[in-house]
């Protein structure tokens, strides 16, 4: 038992159930007046507090759905619902997961080839890095509509410009990673490389890109991170695409408080999921590489 | 290395030099054949084909900055003159970038064996590199003719800036002035103290914080249609989003700050008998600063992000976000430009303050001391 | 490279400095790092630098590594420029700290010169250079799981891999502790007797450079100098208490009056 305590997972436990139960008592207090205007519309003056709780836990659009209504929703939704119809929470889900996955996928890769080009080339850095940190301070995710409603003016619509937003978001984090991550080797280590007469690529190949391999996960899980979010907030501006966005929306529009904590709790899911892949992956690389434990 | 004693090209250079040439040798020949060419851009042509001498005698990296100006303004010039730009009007700005490629080239050479000084020069490097970018983008969209919804020029967006700076005053005032400064000061207060609080905990902190990382990296931002719910369509609403995304970052940095003060550090502290809040006071929480700032650094940038996507979900008629949205569905792009242009330089001078303040209060820690890191 | 040699005397010169100076440019005005330094190091032998912080004895080894260039003089290295002589792979340089990479296990970190200079027959290289240095064994460790001595001993075995004939050292054991270093010292000079390799040594230990050198170069700074160079007549034979001996006593002694003459200690 002391063990259990010290470690992380009883502690992550406790605190998790004390926000089930502090949901469960909100759930009550923020229903019950609308409970209250219901059942004395319905002429039920006597309602004992068992069952008056039971029904502010089973409202049709409650103001704060109970944790179990939310998950016999995503239970609905996605099992009990035919993949391939339009109210699958896991349609919606996989719409906003191949959005994420190109746009995370595109901006690595452009943040990579952005970062070696920095490392190599002075004028480069020198023109490109001052606004790379800078543009990191702007609300970036703004643009997301104006993205799509262009894009889709001019006829690109679908996955893309929401991959477009995704790569947007992701890239910062991986450039300005890798170029610190390509700037780790110490000038000991470099000098070594010159005392061999390497050339600029072995330089590149056997020094500078594996000792930038840790900051390029840290950059990843970032980068997954905000992807998603992209992708989502691109939904928002296209409602015939689908997606998680598309669900937050009709949700709000429709009060259909249930739906939204549903689609925000597959996004939530599909967020660790990722991070938590990006992160396994690392892992895997880290022990091919010797990294210490 | 060599480089450093003898200011030759390199071959990058040599080869920018040759394209920026030739370029401007086949534009001259065009121009000169249709007959109707500007005089501007035809002197930029000519002088630009006469660099291609430069295999013989050197030409100071001066006159490639010149040839670059002279080349930016005769392209503007020229640019309301056609109804659509002939060949040579594109041939001429691919020259004009080459020369402002080729400069910047041999200028950050030049700092960096320090012909030039790098204090003044590494900030013209930079400076004209935005300016080169907008330049491109405003000749490119009004020479190509690119449809508005598309990408308006500069020059359009920044007279609907001008034109519209009422209901920009308004939306900022909205967004900014209300739904961001309250979130965040209530979200990054609230995570301060129940970091401080939850440090206390050895066991509160185990299990705080792992949730903390995890729900830093959730799209936080989709609660924003439940927070419309709750507090209703008025700013109060988009500062409670707020709140919800800056507390977590604030409280993971705050105590993992915590935590950053050494055992030797601490030890000093116990053989002083000092009690809990001073060691707090006088140890812990000024070694936690840069983390803290950090988290104050990260937030500035998600609570305007947070308002204005959370205005997406529905606003009075007004807010930097409710007007985004809208407009962008009545086709006014410069106008959607001209706010984004409002919410980069607002979210720039927000973080700014901040690095500022943060410079002030953490002048002894090594990244500001070393200046770059 | 001995055909092209005008002399017998300079067929031996493996690093050869006539009036050899180089001043660095900061922002502060310049420094003189080496001043008018003048030296032969001939084939086998085993040349230490002493001096204090400043006085250029590491920018005179870096120079001969070709990671620094000289502003005056002449320096060759097998008779060919130091540029040349880094292309033709003359020497193995060990710096202050191992710079292994972590990522490689040691006989990965061993290998990284063969991969660069694409030479053949690895395994064999990598285990005859672990043996040299005693860390047959140790093959598939990390750079982590070994203890500084042993690592910097791994950074030794990575310089000889290559067969230079010149192994150039900036104070390798400058960061282990005495015990340790007194050991490596030793499995350093079993070590040259075995390879015969010319050795140059930056140390700051006045037992260390005596104990291991068959000539001692005294180094003083500002500017960086030459100011006295002392052969040794200790025999090749040297147990760890041949230090005790009156001979090395007034070698070192010697030594401290060179570095002392040099005003080396004032300030």
């Amino acid at each position: 038992m002391r063990q259990l305590l010290a470690g992380k997972t009883a502690p992550i436990l406790i605190v998790l159930l004390a926000i089930g139960l502090f949901w469960y008592a909100a759930a009550i207090w923020m229903n019950a007046p609308w409970q209250t205007t219901l059942n004395q519309r319905a002429g039920l003056d006597s309602v004992g507090a068992t069952e008056f709780i039971g029904q502010t836990w089973s409202q049709d659009k409650p103001v704060l759905p109970a944790p179990h209504q939310v998950a016999g929703e995503i239970w609905n939704a996605t099992v009990g619902t035919d993949i391939a119809s339009k109210r699958s929470l896991a349609y919606h889900a996989s719409i906003t997961l191949s959005a994420t996955l190109l746009g995370f996928a595109l901006g690595t890769l452009l943040g990579i080839g952005l970062a070696v080009v920095i490392v190599h080339n002075d004028a480069s850095e020198r023109s490109l890095m001052p606004w790379i940190i800078a543009s990191q301070t702007i609300p970036i995710l703004a643009i997301a509509p104006m993205v799509v409603v262009g894009l889709g003016a001019v006829g690109v619509t679908g996955l893309l410009p929401k991959a477009l937003i995704s790569m947007y978001l992701s890239f910062f984090p991986v450039v300005v990673g890798m170029v610190k991550g390509l700037r780790t080797p110490e000038a000991i280590q470099l000098d070594l490389m010159h005392t061999y007469s390497a050339t600029p690529w072995q330089v590149f190949s056997k020094l500078r890109w594996p000792a930038a391999i840790p900051f390029l996960f840290a950059s990843m899980k970032v980068g997954i991170a905000i992807s998603l979010i992209g992708a989502v907030v691109g939904e928002l501006s296209n409602n015939a695409g689908g997606g998680l966005g598309v669900r937050l929306l009709t949700g709000s529009y429709n009060g259909q408080t249930i739906q939204i904590w549903a689609a925000l709790f597959i996004a939530a899911g599909l967020a660790a999921v990722l991070v938590i892949a990006v992160g396994a992956a690392e892992r895997l690389v880290n022990r091919a590489m010797g990294a210490r434990p | 290395m060599t480089a450093m004693t003898r200011p030759t090209l390199s071959r990058l250079q040599q080869g920018l030099a040759l394209l920026a040439g030739l370029v401007c040798a086949l534009a001259l020949v065009l121009a000169l054949l249709s007959g109707d060419a500007p005089l501007p851009l035809l002197a930029f042509v000519g002088l630009g084909t006469l660099t291609l001498l430069r295999v013989r005698l050197p030409v100071p990296l001066w006159i490639d900055g010149l040839l670059m100006l002279l080349g930016a303004m005769a392209l503007l010039q020229a640019l309301p003159l056609f109804a659509t730009e002939p060949a040579y009007f594109w041939l001429a700005l691919v020259a004009c970038w080459a020369f402002a490629w080729l400069f910047v080239e041999r200028l950050s050479q030049a700092i960096r064996s320090r012909q030039v000084s790098g204090r003044v020069f590494g900030l013209v490097i930079p400076v004209l590199f935005g300016l080169a970018l907008l330049f491109v983008w405003e000749v490119v969209t009004r020479g190509a003719n690119v449809p508005q919804v598309l990408l308006p020029a500069p020059s359009q967006i920044w007279t609907r800036l001008l034109a519209s700076v009422p209901t920009l005053v308004a939306d900022f005032q909205q967004t900014f002035l209300k739904a961001v400064l309250a979130g965040y000061a209530m979200g990054c207060g609230a995570g301060f103290i129940v970091a401080i609080l939850v440090d206390r905990s050895p066991f509160l902190k185990r299990g705080l914080l792992p949730i903390g990382n995890f729900v830093s990296a959730l799209p936080v931002i989709g609660i924003a249609p439940i927070m419309v719910m709750w507090f209703g369509f008025d700013w109060q609403s988009k500062a409670a989003v707020v709140v919800a995304m800056t507390f977590f970052p604030m409280l993971v940095n705050t105590v993992a700050g915590l935590s950053q003060a050494s055992s030797i550090e601490r030890d000093l502290m116990r053989t002083y008998a000092a009690s809990y809040s001073q060691t707090l006071l006088k140890l812990r929480l000024p070694a936690a600063a840069p983390f803290i700032f950090n988290a104050l650094k990260i937030n500035s940038t998600l609570a305007l992000i947070g308002a204005i996507v959370a205005e997406f979900f529905g606003t009075p008629i007004v807010g930097m976000g409710f007007r985004i949205s809208t407009e962008v569905g009545k086709l006014n792009i410069d106008l959607v430009w001209a706010e984004i242009a409002v919410a980069a330089v607002a979210g720039s001078a927000f973080y700014g303050v901040i690095a500022l303040i943060e410079r002030a209060v953490t002048f002894w820690h090594p990244s500001v001391r070393g200046g770059r890191a | 490279m001995t055909e092209l040699a005008p002399s017998s005397q300079d067929a031996m010169a493996v690093v050869r400095a006539q009036n050899l100076g180089l001043t660095f440019p900061t922002n502060d005005g310049d420094v003189i790092a080496l001043s008018d330094v003048n030296l032969t190091i001939n084939k086998g032998e085993f040349v230490s630098f002493i001096g204090p912080s400043g006085c250029g004895k590491t920018t005179f080894l870096r120079t001969i590594a070709d990671l620094e260039q000289p502003t005056s003089g002449t320096l060759t290295v097998n008779g060919t420029t130091p540029s040349d002589a880094r292309l033709n792979r003359a020497y193995g340089y060990v710096f202050q700290a191992p710079a292994l990479y972590p990522w490689r296990t040691i006989a990965q970190n061993v290998a990284l010169p063969l991969e660069i200079m694409g030479l053949s027959d690895k395994a064999e290289r990598i285990a005859r250079t672990l043996e040299l240095v005693n860390l047959t064994g140790f093959e598939n460790k990390y750079p982590w799981q070994l203890s500084g001595g042993m690592q910097q001993r791994a950074s030794i075995a990575r310089a000889l891999s290559f067969d230079a004939d010149l192994l150039l050292m900036d104070e390798p054991f400058g960061a282990l502790d005495e015990i340790v270093r007194d050991h490596l010292n030793s499995e350093l000079l079993k070590l040259w007797a075995r390879t015969r390799k010319t050795i140059a040594f930056v140390t700051h230990s006045i037992p260390e450079a005596v104990y291991l050198s068959t000539k001692i170069v005294v180094m003083s700074p500002r500017p960086g100098r030459v100011t006295d160079i002392i052969e040794s007549d200790l025999p090749a034979e040297r147990p760890l208490d041949i230090r005790e001996t009156p001979e090395f006593l007034r070698l070192a002694a010697r030594v401290r009056d060179g570095l002392r003459a040099g005003h080396s200690y004032e300030e």
